[in-house]
């Protein structure tokens, strides 16, 4: 059989150091930003076409406020003579960006699977504008989803008890935990085999701290280990945070400062972990 | 003389024991079609991940344009671009979407985009389909969106991962069609297959891969020649009769005949003549063939001239195992030409 391998002209490792560079500082930057952004457009497209995505995101919580409204809510007693409704919202919303992020996970495990990522690898973009992306999107969808469940919140008797600031102040703390936690779900996607593994990763996971959490019920019926659990958990400490915000630091013993600190201080700790490893899983893929 | 691409001596291992590459070595030149060919698991798709940055070699150098994949990743993935077995495409996103966001990502401007993207779609024959979203498009049209994301930013060196495996013969020309224009624009072109008539029909030059290591390279003529032009199958009652057929074939052929189960494989030059031949030789002994057939070269027999033995990648195929001298083969699938070995996905 003859060899046809051409002359070799270059040292191996000694390649050339001329030709189409990749942008440094400030335009990789912008490079990083549109990329970033062309990802989150893709991801935000691909909701409004997924029936299973566009479902979670509109009629899913809307029927969760409804449900818990009308049907659970007259038998659950909140303190200090609150409505239902009015203890209800902060709960529903972390209930709603919590199992949202599931689909970031399933999402980010489907791009894997289908080879997506591997595109993406080939391309001369930034590195990290596939998850920056993703997480990007699902913010947005987030915000979608608490104005969803706040019209509807209104309609149903919601009244903002603490006036517009405290409720803009609580939906943001709720936004940036939901980021966090959306790095967490990215590790899981990105780890997960295929995406229904993903999903049965997650879910575990975010399950018992949603419900073992003060979000629908007040503390007072669970027996006391519970109610170190719930009230310590980071979604119990968001909630209450949130709760002293929208509702009024009467509301909930201790002082919305404390709770805020809490609060903000497990969103920046889970990203601090989950931001990281995300990253460092997407680089080992292999 | 530049070469496109450059693979010197790669060597990649996974999870510390499956070796897909061990020390593979090859040069494409630039404007040329290179064929890597190989059944499932030779390492071809290793082979083409490492050359686009995706995956680091443990050891060896690979080179696109002179660009060091691993220490000048980024420039070389504003050089390539890449088409796999996958069809990677968004399938939520219409086909106009997929190519505007694999050109944004390229960061080529948004009118340069949109010319490219309407330019590629009316060449793909996807202008009708371009507003539907992806999942609605069947395999062919997939596949071709993916190569036509792969040109966006009109890539100098294009590499192409089984582009045609699962695709119906009518697609897969279309797909052959397509390559070869390209490289009629100066693209250069890596491609892998597992269809020897399709590196024949593209490739100027092959390397011919398994268990990660090049077992043969030379342009598909080379390749061809040390085989025979043709291949006569000449089918028997029972496997012993094809063996005693065999040793009466012994010196007709251009290379000695094989065995598989109830047929005579015979690697000959001159297909007609010989068959004359075989046939008066059979009836003078009272024999009548089962089948009968003139056929070009497959893969396998690639294999079979190179390494002696078959490719491995009809394991699953136990039905049609029948023990012969002793051990045990297996029957090639219906061996058409360019015949796949196996058209799945890995």
């Amino acid at each position: 059989m003859s060899t046809t391998t051409a002359a070799i002209p270059y040292e191996a490792g000694l390649a050339r150091a001329d030709g189409p560079a990749m942008p440094r500082g400030v335009a990789r930057l912008r490079w990083a930003v549109a990329d970033t952004l062309t990802i989150t457009k893709r991801n935000l497209i691909a909701y409004t076409r997924i029936p299973e995505s566009l479902f979670f995101s509109t009629l899913q919580p809307i029927m969760f406020v409804l449900l818990f409204r009308y049907v659970f809510g007259g038998a659950i007693h909140p303190p200090l003579g609150l409505t239902y409704i009015d203890f209800l919202m902060a709960g529903i919303f972390i209930q709603s960006v919590g199992f949202g992020g599931i689909g970031t996970a399933v999402g980010l495990s489907e791009d894997l699977q289908k080879g997506l990522i591997e595109r993406f690898r080939a391309l001369p973009m930034a590195r990290s504008a596939v998850l920056a992306g993703r997480t990007t999107a699902d913010l947005v969808r987030n915000v979608f989803v608490l104005l969803l469940m706040t019209g509807v919140g209104a309609l149903v008797g919601f009244n903002f008890p603490n006036g517009a600031p405290g409720f803009i102040a609580a939906c943001a703390l709720s936004l940036f935990f939901a980021y966090a936690l959306l790095w967490g779900f990215a590790v899981i996607g990105l780890a997960a085999s295929n995406s229904e593994t993903a999903q049965v990763m997650a879910f575990p996971i975010l399950f018992p701290l949603i419900f073992a959490s003060p979000a629908f019920v007040p503390l007072t019926s669970m027996p006391g280990w519970l109610r170190w659990f719930a009230t310590n958990q980071p979604i119990g400490a968001v909630i209450n945070a949130m709760r002293s915000l929208m509702l009024g630091a009467k509301y909930v013993p201790g002082s919305t400062s404390g709770h805020v600190l809490v609060a903000l201080a497990w969103c920046v700790g889970l990203l601090l972990v989950f931001a990281p490893l995300a990253v460092w899983r997407y680089r080992r893929i292999s | 003389m530049t070469n496109a691409i450059e693979a010197h001596d790669l060597k990649k291992t996974f999870g510390g024991e499956v070796r897909a590459l061990d020390g593979v070595s090859f040069a494409v030149e630039e404007g040329t079609i290179f064929g890597l060919l190989g059944p499932n698991g030779a390492g071809k798709t290793t082979a083409v991940r490492i050359l686009t940055t995706i995956l680091s070699p443990d050891s060896g150098t690979g080179l696109v344009l002179g660009y060091d994949v691993v220490a000048q990743a980024d420039r070389v993935r504003t050089l390539i671009g890449l088409a796999g077995q996958y069809a990677a495409v968004d399938e939520n996103l219409t086909g106009r979407e997929n190519l505007t966001m694999v050109g944004r990502l390229n960061h080529l401007a948004r009118d340069v985009v949109a010319k490219r993207e309407t330019e590629l779609l009316e060449q793909f024959g996807l202008t009708d389909a371009s507003d539907r979203p992806v999942k609605t498009y069947s395999g062919g049209m997939r596949r071709r969106l993916d190569v036509a994301a792969a040109l966006v930013a009109r890539p100098k060196v294009l590499f192409l991962d089984e582009p045609t495996s699962g695709l119906d013969p009518h697609s897969r020309v279309d797909v052959w069609g397509m390559i070869d224009r390209l490289v009629g624009e100066g693209t250069s072109v890596l491609l892998t297959t597992q269809y020897l008539e399709e590196a024949d029909t593209l490739a100027r030059d092959i390397a011919v891969v398994d268990h990660g290591r090049v077992i043969a390279e030379g342009t598909p003529a080379q390749l061809k020649a040390d085989l025979g032009a043709t291949v006569l199958d000449v089918g028997l009652p029972d496997a012993e009769l094809a063996r005693q057929v065999a040793g009466l074939l012994g010196s007709v052929g251009a290379k000695s005949p094989t065995v598989v189960g109830t047929i005579v494989e015979l690697p000959v030059d001159d297909g007609p003549r010989v068959a004359m031949e075989v046939l008066r030789l059979l009836d003078q002994h009272g024999l009548v063939p089962t089948t009968f057939r003139i056929r070009e070269p497959s893969l396998d027999d690639v294999f079979m001239a190179l390494t002696g033995k078959r490719t491995e990648a009809d394991d699953e195929d136990e039905t049609t195992s029948i023990p012969t001298d002793g051990k045990r083969r297996r029957r090639r699938a219906p061996a058409a030409a360019g015949a796949s070995m196996d058209g799945g996905p890995r």
